[in-house]
């Protein structure tokens, strides 16, 4: 039984967050040997940057103006990202369970352990007993190996990623519309655009970079709408500020697209030669007049209209969404309703014209294409169609037969391992006890393994629940690539080896592959023949690398797929020539009525909650909580709630405040602001334990992405210490 | 040489703090940062604004320095104090028109942004608007400024009696020369026979009426 053995102060003496301030902390910085060209660690804008390295440590940075993306510009995180290395709560060798917590043991004991336990567990459950759990922080290499890995060894059909809580909405939608799951524009489209809709997209801290391009953009005179419950930095000097009551975005794009229809701002010749399903669309947005859509989403009639106003008749115009509005229960419609306002201006395929998604993880677009998907095999192929099947079979030289078929995604694997249909874990690149919903339920899954095994550099909170941990490594450890958010491939180049005896990913995977009898299957010696490999498996299929070697994305800063062939310059903007990727070159469009969120708020549970990120931390904080100068930026989670809903119940700016769902409750300080809706409170998701987010948050599902509804739920809230009497309920006047 | 130059528009900013957590890798530095950001009012609005040593022709911190600590370059660069001097009084946190100097209790002395001198002076941008995500921060040649921005830069600066240019621009409406930041500027021509002087007095009274 996966229990951790240690109390929680023993956990954090060991293992941290120990806050590092790096080598400038009170002395003077080592003198750099060598500076390394590569990219920041965190967001998918994969932020080019210098590190500077001294005896085998990174001891700063410096910026790299030459990389044409970020041109040295860089947010908190990138500029204070070299302090992950050489830090005290770095994993320095493989350790086993023990009464006494983890003792530290030799990598043939670890790794004996592991395999003993797949052959252990498979035996007596089956194959799919067994599940992993990848990331999109991975290099697209780890990516690659993490899901043959799961097929060929393990012949688990239970690989699944933390892209799942992630990008899967909008790949979802991309994949539907346009036949192919990547942003449509290189950012450099952005400043060219003369309209931009920024929605479900906190663009000043989750991607900060973009901000200079859609500034840029407004130099060029362009118009700004920005769709969100809360004015983000982005929001505040925006032309246009759809203040959206969380859940209510795909009526607000079909009460946009209502008005376009009604004053003839689309372009009819493009949906009739280019596009598929527009009479479907216009019978659904003619529900939505202003009024009724004002109604649905708190969004004044007026602005509506403006909106439309705006992005109606515009001559140029991208479309940016991100999380924001994909983590719904209906995700995938919010995403295709936004991307029928940019199909029915016909504006896509050209310069500063288009659509993107903007991609959280650093990996979040390689991360999904290179088979780590459940539903997924290398090159973007579809693990159901038995074309692809076979194409896969035959490059891996397996029987097709042999391949598993859709297993569960992220949040189905904790729940089948609260029910016991899956007694074994390995994981890597992923923290679900902070960043998957409804976190009482996942610690007691975790619980309830049988064995657990965590690859990791630091213990994350999961990890703790391991029996075995194997220490990897570190971006800044290993080569590789990865794919940022506009769909280009970049080199990530080795700036340290690991440190003591931990070892990079990709090794400890092959070598467990091995041990379970896989020699001939995983025969890598460096990072560069998984990629050969990987470019090679994708030739033909739908995400094409096949063009690519590192020396050409070295040279070129980056290419961007499809690149099927050597000669092939890559392929920044989609769909030139208005050509869609679906068979008949056609987009399709699709409308959706409004349906409410899982969880709407009633009388019990009156306020939405949202969840989202801050500047200074990234994803579940296993790395950016244990930098110093990032944690005293936002030390811990606030809840951002109005004045008016603080006023009813009694609550001043910095109280204590108890935030309640059906689910559970935290205690977090109450930060008063104007900026966000009155019905809706904010909170932070980066922390564990009893101020986490994701204990509130609602594990329910997008019927197609499986994404989980992170964006809104209902809760209620209260003075720390209150009684639950003085709940102050809010009433609906 | 070309002439780079310090150009800051506060209605970009994302407050992320890039500026400041980089300024404290500035090697001459030392781990502290030089600069600060400040929300205008975070109840009300995201609106913040970054705080980067303005240079003034005349520096009024310098002039206030009863220790002669604060050092002006031949280049117009005023330094951050120097150690040995400074004896920690704030006179000229106190006096600096723009709110840039602060002094620091841990090491008795005031701090504030010498423009990466070590960088600038060899003709590298500052770290903090290297890295300047919404480039509110902005380092370049005038010509570059011109051809992306219409914002007009201004480094004329009117603090009621106090006229103060700097080394570094704000940027300002299109057309604007020079900003004022007294209202009294503005009541001045509705009052023809109060002199700019006498407001001045007229408010220091006011102020002391009221304590």
């Amino acid at each position: 039984m996966a229990i951790p053995a240690l109390e929680e102060r023993e956990f954090i003496e060991r293992f941290g967050p120990t806050l590092h301030y790096g080598p400038m902390h009170g002395g003077e910085r080592p003198k750099p040997d060598t500076h390394v060209r590569t990219h920041c660690c965190f967001c998918g804008v994969q932020c080019g940057i210098q590190l500077e390295v001294h005896d085998n440590k990174v001891v700063g940075f410096e910026p790299w103006e030459e990389f044409p993306v970020n041109r040295g510009m860089l947010c908190p995180k990138g500029v204070k990202r070299y302090m992950q290395n050489g830090h005290p709560d770095r994993l320095l060798a493989p350790m086993v369970r023990t009464p006494r917590g983890f003792d530290a043991t030799g990598w043939d004991d670890a790794l004996n352990r592991t395999v003993a336990a797949i052959h252990r567990i498979q035996a007596r459950h089956g194959k799919d007993a067994f599940a992993v759990l990848g990331g999109a922080s991975m290099t697209n290499e780890k990516a690659y190996l993490l899901g043959k890995f799961a097929r060929v060894a393990l012949k688990t059909a239970n690989i699944d990623y933390n892209g799942r809580l992630c990008m899967v909405s909008a790949g979802a939608a991309n994949k539907a519309a346009f036949g192919v799951d990547r942003s449509a524009n290189p950012w450099s489209d952005i400043p060219l655009a003369r309209a931009l809709i920024i929605s479900g997209a906190n663009v000043g801290e989750c991607f900060p970079i973009l901000t200079d391009y859609i500034w840029r953009a407004r130099d060029n005179g362009a118009k700004i709408i920005v769709i969100d419950p809360r004015m983000t930095p982005i929001a505040r000097t925006a032309d246009l500020f759809l203040p959206v009551r969380p859940g209510r975005d795909s009526a607000l794009a079909n009460g946009i697209l209502h008005v376009m229809i009604e004053r003839g701002w689309i372009d009819r010749e493009f949906i009739e030669a280019h596009t598929v399903g527009f009479d479907q669309v216009s019978g659904v947005v003619a529900g939505y007049p202003p009024d009724v859509t004002e109604a649905v989403t708190g969004v004044p009639a007026s602005s509506i209209v403006r909106a439309a106003e705006i992005w109606g008749p515009a001559e140029t115009s991208m479309l940016l969404h991100a999380r924001g509005v994909e983590h719904h229960t209906k995700g995938v419609e919010n995403c295709r309703s936004y991307i029928n306002l940019v199909l029915a201006t016909g504006r896509i395929g050209r310069p500063g014209c288009g659509y993107g998604t903007l991609t959280g993880q650093g990996n979040g677009q390689g991360g999904r294409e290179h088979g780590q998907r459940t539903n997924q095999l290398p090159g973007g192929r579809d693990i159901e169609n038995p074309e692809d099947r076979r194409f896969i079979a035959d490059f891996w030289q397996v029987p097709e037969a042999e391949i598993p078929h859709t297993g569960l995604t992220a949040c189905e694997i904790i729940d089948a391992i609260e029910d016991g249909r899956i007694r074994g874990l390995l994981s890597i690149s992923f923290n679900p006890l902070v960043s998957i919903p409804d976190a009482d339920r996942t610690r007691a899954a975790l619980g309830r393994l049988e064995h657990f095994t965590c690859i990791d550099f630091f213990l994350s909170e999961t990890a703790r629940y391991a029996d075995v941990v194997l220490a990897g490594s570190l971006q800044e450890e290993d080569d590789g690539t990865v794919t940022t958010g506009e769909g280009r491939c970049v080199r990530l180049r080795q700036a340290v080896t690991p440190p003591g005896e931990a070892r990079v990913d990709w090794e400890i995977i092959v070598d467990i592959a091995r041990r379970l009898g896989y020699d001939e299957q995983f025969p890598y010696a460096i990072p560069k023949d998984i990629f050969r490999e990987l470019a090679r498996a994708s030739a033909g299929g739908n995400v094409d690398y096949s063009g690519m070697d590192y020396a050409r994305i070295e040279e070129n800063m980056g290419i961007f797929w499809p690149c099927p062939s050597r000669g092939h310059p890559g392929t920044p903007r989609l769909f030139e020539g208005r050509r869609f990727h679906h068979p008949d070159g056609r987009a399709r469009f699709q409308a959706f009525e409004y349906r409410p969120p899982a969880e709407d708020v009633d009388a019990e549970y009156p306020l939405f909650l949202t969840t989202g990120r801050v500047v200074s931390q990234y994803l579940s904080g296993n790395q950016t909580r244990r930098i110093g100068p990032l944690v005293d930026q936002y030390p811990e989670p606030l809840c951002e709630m109005h004045p008016l809903s603080a006023a009813r119940i009694g609550v001043a700016d910095g109280d204590p405040v108890r935030v309640e769902t059906r689910r559970g409750a935290i205690e977090v300080p109450a930060r008063l602001v104007r900026t966000i809706r009155p019905d809706t409170v904010f909170v932070p998701y980066h922390w564990p334990g009893p101020k986490s987010a994701n204990l509130l948050t609602n594990r329910a599902l997008d019927p197609v992405s499986k994404i989980p509804e992170f964006k809104v739920c209902a809760c209620r809230v209260r003075r720390a210490g209150a009684s639950a009497d003085a709940s102050g309920t809010v009433s609906d006047d | 040489m070309t002439e780079y130059e310090f150009f800051i528009d506060p209605s970009r900013c994302i407050g992320c703090e890039a500026c400041k957590q980089a300024c404290t890798e500035c090697d001459t530095h030392r781990g502290r940062s030089m600069i600060h950001l400040e929300f205008v009012d975070r109840a009300v609005s995201t609106q913040t604004s970054p705080v980067v040593c303005m240079h003034c022709e005349d520096p009024t911190c310098a002039r206030v320095c009863p220790a002669d600590a604060i050092k002006q370059t031949d280049d117009g660069i005023v330094q951050s104090s120097i150690r040995d001097r400074c004896i920690g009084c704030s006179n000229c946190v106190l006096a600096c028109p723009f709110g840039v100097p602060h002094y620091v209790a841990a090491i008795d002395q005031m701090v504030k942004c010498d423009m990466c001198y070590d960088r600038t002076s060899i003709g590298r941008k500052p770290m903090c608007a290297t890295v300047c995500p919404s480039q509110a921060l902005f380092y370049g040649t005038r010509e570059e400024l011109e051809r992306l921005r219409s914002e007009t830069p201004v480094n004329d600066f009117r603090f009621g009696n106090q006229r103060v240019r700097t080394k570094v621009h704000l940027m300002s409406s299109p057309g604007a020369d020079d900003m004022d930041v007294d209202v009294m500027r503005f009541m001045a021509g509705a009052e023809p026979d109060v002199r700019i002087e006498e407001l001045a007095v007229w408010t220091e009274d006011s102020v002391a009426a009221r304590s």
